[in-house]
């Protein structure tokens, strides 16, 4: 945004997203001993950064901030990703599943699934027990896919195995959050948000995102239904591959080569905002790894998905 | 920017109805018609609909919204569910809960934070039990607004007389639930006859269609004068001038100068000032997230309720509230648990089961249990009080939960009624005051952490950090060190063998008695040997005595040396040192080694403290 926007008066219904969202927050915060946020750099992640922020001023945010890095991230994010931790004097771990890149796993030869259980589940549950954290707060929302909308705000996982089956009614706002050993918990602050919310609260509160949501000349390359960015010299080449200049934005942010990028000329957050009035597509079809089999998130939540 | 100021407000609301009612294809196709549905879903749809449907060639709308795969074998919904859609007029939270009885939390889980129910009736079997009962979990969760969807109304090929029958059995039966509003509307979920918009199809109906409702109903909270309700729900203190208590504002207003009581010691200050990441603010309406800075430094911890002083709410330990019972084991009179309102928990106990609500004729049955999904009215006694105000004049104050101790599941959702302190048909109880009263009223399991390890392994330094952090926690502690221990109660005792048996003897007793208070005691003591130990733990009851080996190599507690024991001993100033002259025998099975050459003693500690937590 340039210097000159003024952020005006939230609506009611972004002001009720933000206070609830702050709510869930100053909870999680208050009733475990060793809380961390989940940080990535995407939008969803600057959205919940920015509410710990508030939520907790003029104190810091009382937790550190992990980011679950594949190795395969865009390169902007993570440049991205390291501003954000220096202005904002983050205390930020970056945690990789090393075993499984040393063996070689990667995203173009591995099965999407595994790929996406070893970098990601399992990497996210090595760390969360290597530091021992009870909680982890991250910015899943309920609109972004079918078994997400059965998600608690608060969701215990056994070790880090979500059971749809046992989860706890949560009522009025009066979360139970006690755990027995072996248990640690999960908690969701945007679960109420849309994807339409989240960047209408960009542009309301002038929250710094990365680019790769803007769409810009970039090198890509069909693959399927998808476009996917070039983003370094490790993609592998077909015989039939014809990487090709487009104006393309992201709608989400995973591993590069696992994340299609939609043709779009929104260079601005209006133009976003309008684009998504419109938009055919809805927000994740951009990621490989949900369509690697049906129900998919459901059975990644069940692994320790986050 | 253009300037535009969005104004839309948000309606949250339940949709319930028994199983094939057709509520998820309703909920499906409201979606669809009124926001639209996006290419990959449409594709996405068509394909599930060929795999799973039930529709036949159409299109089934309820596979929009069933998740779960138990869902899709089964053709049902499992669990309550939140959708999201909106129109330029409104955003639309929905929360979908399955009608299954057995399932009835659900129902009251989504009911608790919703304003508006959707309730669905199949035309062809008009009101059955499932739906007095949504309807009266509904009501009795506070929702004041229903609307009656009669679903499937293109199955009695649009009749008006159906319609008008099923229309007059809702008004019948709703009439005792003096609601706010009532709007029955013939639907076809299916065809989208009545949902978006009105339909051709019933000429007789004028009435709004679904959606037209949803947007334009006055849904006004009902605490909408309901008195300030602040719950502390963390103190926020970045340095030493700066003491904020952070809240959301449940009901009424808060503002700058005005006077705020402590509800429950009663103590009165004003406001400094609300603070917020943009700024100061001058007042703040119900469900603003602030910060609040007092005039006065008073005692005010997470827990603790800020009130408007000339409304108080009921402050007592003794009060009559009603219960859906949640859990699968059934309640047991003298239950303990714990009770959750606001931010504040507290053990509490159900001292009496009255009566069950009979959800068909709304009427009170006498009964002393209460099994899964029950609603009954029941006596509870708090340890220490705990303010509320009735549910029926204040949702955000009146609702709380209660927890089993043991499994940390929620047992029931609590919709409080009345004090019963004041009432004259209840008693204080006399009884022996026992070490589990002691305990319970300080709302903790006693225990005894038994740290021993040699002279100089950091177990005084750990015990003082573990208690410090206990304290921080809630907990109430008390710290027995070896070496404080000598210069008292000790101080008759030598070093030579049958004085340090009695020295551990007498520390052991001394920590079963602050146990016995309620206490969590912390001893540092070296006590070497393995037997004398075993003498302390079989003092408590089983599970009290935690075992914590503090090992540190004897080279390493020579080097660190803290209290200069072993340059003494070298000189041959000292004799009968443990690890140098007397054996020590490290433990069999502590409940925790802590290996001080691989943690900081604040690791240390923090892992006392995580043992501590989680059997508490």
């Amino acid at each position: 945004m340039d210097a000159t926007t003024i952020s005006f008066q939230l609506s009611p219904h972004l002001q009720a997203l933000e206070d609830d969202a702050i709510y869930v927050l100053r909870e999680a915060a208050a009733e475990f001993r060793a809380p961390v946020m989940l940080y990535s750099g995407g939008k969803d992640s600057s959205v919940l950064l920015h509410l710990a922020r508030k939520a907790f001023y003029p104190a810091r945010p009382p937790f550190p901030f992990l980011h679950i890095a594949t190795g395969w991230d865009f390169r902007e994010l993570l440049e991205h990703r390291d501003r954000v931790a220096a202005a904002h004097h983050l205390d930020l771990l970056v945690h990789g599943n090393d075993d499984a890149t040393r063996a070689g796993v990667n995203p173009f030869t591995t099965e999407t699934g595994e790929y996406s259980r070893l970098m990601l589940t399992e990497a996210l549950t090595q760390a969360l027990d290597r530091y021992g954290f009870d909680v982890a707060i991250g910015g899943a929302r309920r609109d972004e896919e079918k078994s997400r909308a059965k998600e608690r705000i608060f969701s215990r996982r056994l070790g880090h195995a979500w059971n749809p089956r046992d989860q706890q009614p949560e009522l009025w706002r009066t979360f139970n959050l006690r755990l027995v050993p072996g248990e640690t918990m999960r908690a969701f602050p945007l679960s109420n948000w849309t994807e339409t919310d989240i960047w209408a609260y960009i542009q309301a509160e002038g929250i710094s995102i990365v680019p790769l949501y803007f769409a810009a000349e970039r090198k890509v390359l069909r693959r399927g239904a998808s476009w996917i960015a070039v983003d370094d010299h490790r993609l592998r080449l077909g015989a039939d591959d014809k990487v090709e200049s487009r104006s393309v934005r992201f709608r989400t942010l995973g591993c590069w080569p696992l994340t299609g990028a939609c043709d779009s000329q929104a260079m601005d957050l209006a133009s976003i905002i309008a684009e998504l009035a419109t938009a055919r597509q809805s927000e994740r079809q951009g990621r490989l790894v949900d369509g690697a089999r049906h129900a998919s998130m459901e059975r990644k939540k069940r692994e320790g998905y986050f | 920017m253009d300037g535009f100021v969005d104004r839309r407000s948000t309606l949250r609301f339940l949709a319930c109805g028994s199983v094939d009612d057709g509520k998820s294809t309703l909920i499906g196709r409201l979606i669809a018609d009124s926001a639209g549905l996006l290419d990959d879903q449409r594709a996405s749809l068509v394909e599930d609909s060929r795999r799973f449907g039930t529709t036949g060639d159409d299109m089934d709308f309820a596979l929009l919204l069933d998740g779960l795969e138990a869902e899709r074998e089964q053709g049902i919904t499992i669990d309550v569910a939140h959708r999201f859609f909106s129109t330029p007029r409104r955003a639309f939270v929905v929360a979908d809960t399955p009608g299954h009885r057995q399932l009835t939390r659900n129902m009251a889980t989504g009911a608790s934070t919703s304003e508006l129910a959707v309730l669905l009736v199949d035309i062809r079997n008009g009101l059955v039990e499932q739906t007095r009962r949504h309807a009266a979990i509904a009501h009795l969760l506070g929702i004041r607004h229903v609307v009656v969807a009669v679903n499937k109304i293109d199955l009695v090929d649009f009749s008006e007389h159906r319609f008008r029958e099923v229309e007059r059995a809702v008004e019948a039966f709703a009439k005792p639930l003096a609601l706010a509003s009532l709007t029955v509307i013939p639907v076809s979920a299916r065809h989208g006859d009545n949902v978006a918009t009105r339909s051709a199809r019933t000429p007789w109906y004028d009435g709004p269609s679904l959606l037209a409702c949803l947007e334009t109903i006055d849904v006004r909270p009902d605490n909408a004068g309901a008195p300030l309700r602040f719950p502390v729900q963390w103190v926020n203190r970045p340095d030493a001038s700066f003491r904020g208590f952070a809240g959301t504002v449940m009901s009424g207003e808060v503002s700058v100068g005005a006077p705020v009581a402590v509800a429950g010691s009663g103590r009165i200050t004003r406001v400094e000032r609300i603070v917020s990441f943009d700024g100061d603010l001058p007042d703040a309406a119900a469900g603003r997230a602030v910060t609040l800075t007092l005039a006065d430094e008073i005692d005010i911890a997470r827990g603790d309720l800020l009130i408007d002083p000339r409304r108080r709410p009921t402050v007592t330990r003794q009060f009559a509230a009603d219960l859906v019972w949640l859990a699968e084991a059934p309640a047991q009179p003298r239950q303990s648990l714990l009770l959750k309102i606001g931010t504040a928990t507290v053990p509490a106990t159900l001292t009496r089961i009255v009566d069950r609500l009979d959800l068909d004729s709304l009427g009170r049955t006498a009964g002393d249990d209460l099994a899964l999904n029950a609603i009954g009215r029941v006596w509870i006694e708090t340890t220490v009080p705990v303010a509320f105000d009735p549910y029926a004049d204040n949702r955000a104050t009146g609702g709380f939960i209660l927890i089993d101790r043991a499994t940390a599941r929620t047992a029931a959702a609590g919709l409080a009624v009345e004090n019963l302190a004041a009432a004259t048909n209840v008693h204080p109880q006399i009884g022996q005051v026992t070490p589990a009263r002691r305990a319970a009223m300080k709302g903790q399991r006693p225990l005894v952490l038994w740290l021993t390890g040699l002279p100089g392994a950091g177990k005084s330094t750990i015990a003082d950090l573990v208690e410090r952090k206990l304290v921080e926690h809630g907990r109430q502690t008390m710290l027995l060190d070896g070496d404080n221990l000598r210069q008292g109660i000790n101080s008759d005792l030598g070093f030579d063998s049958a004085s340090r048996a009695e020295n551990v003897r007498r520390v052991g007793e001394i920590a079963r008695l602050m146990a016995d208070a309620g206490l969590i005691a912390i001893v540092a003591l070296v006590s070497p040997f393995r037997a004398d130990r075993l003498r302390a733990a079989s003092l408590l009851p089983a599970g009290s005595f935690v075992e914590i080996f503090v090992d540190t190599p004897i080279e390493v507690c020579r080097q660190r040396d803290t209290k200069g024991l072993h340059a003494l001993a070298d000189k041959g100033r000292l004799a009968n040192l443990t690890g140098r002259d007397q054996p020590y025998e490290p433990p069999e099975q502590p409940a925790l080694v802590l290996k001080t050459t691989e943690l900081s003693a604040q690791e240390a500690a923090d892992r006392v403290v995580a043992l501590v937590l989680d059997r508490v």
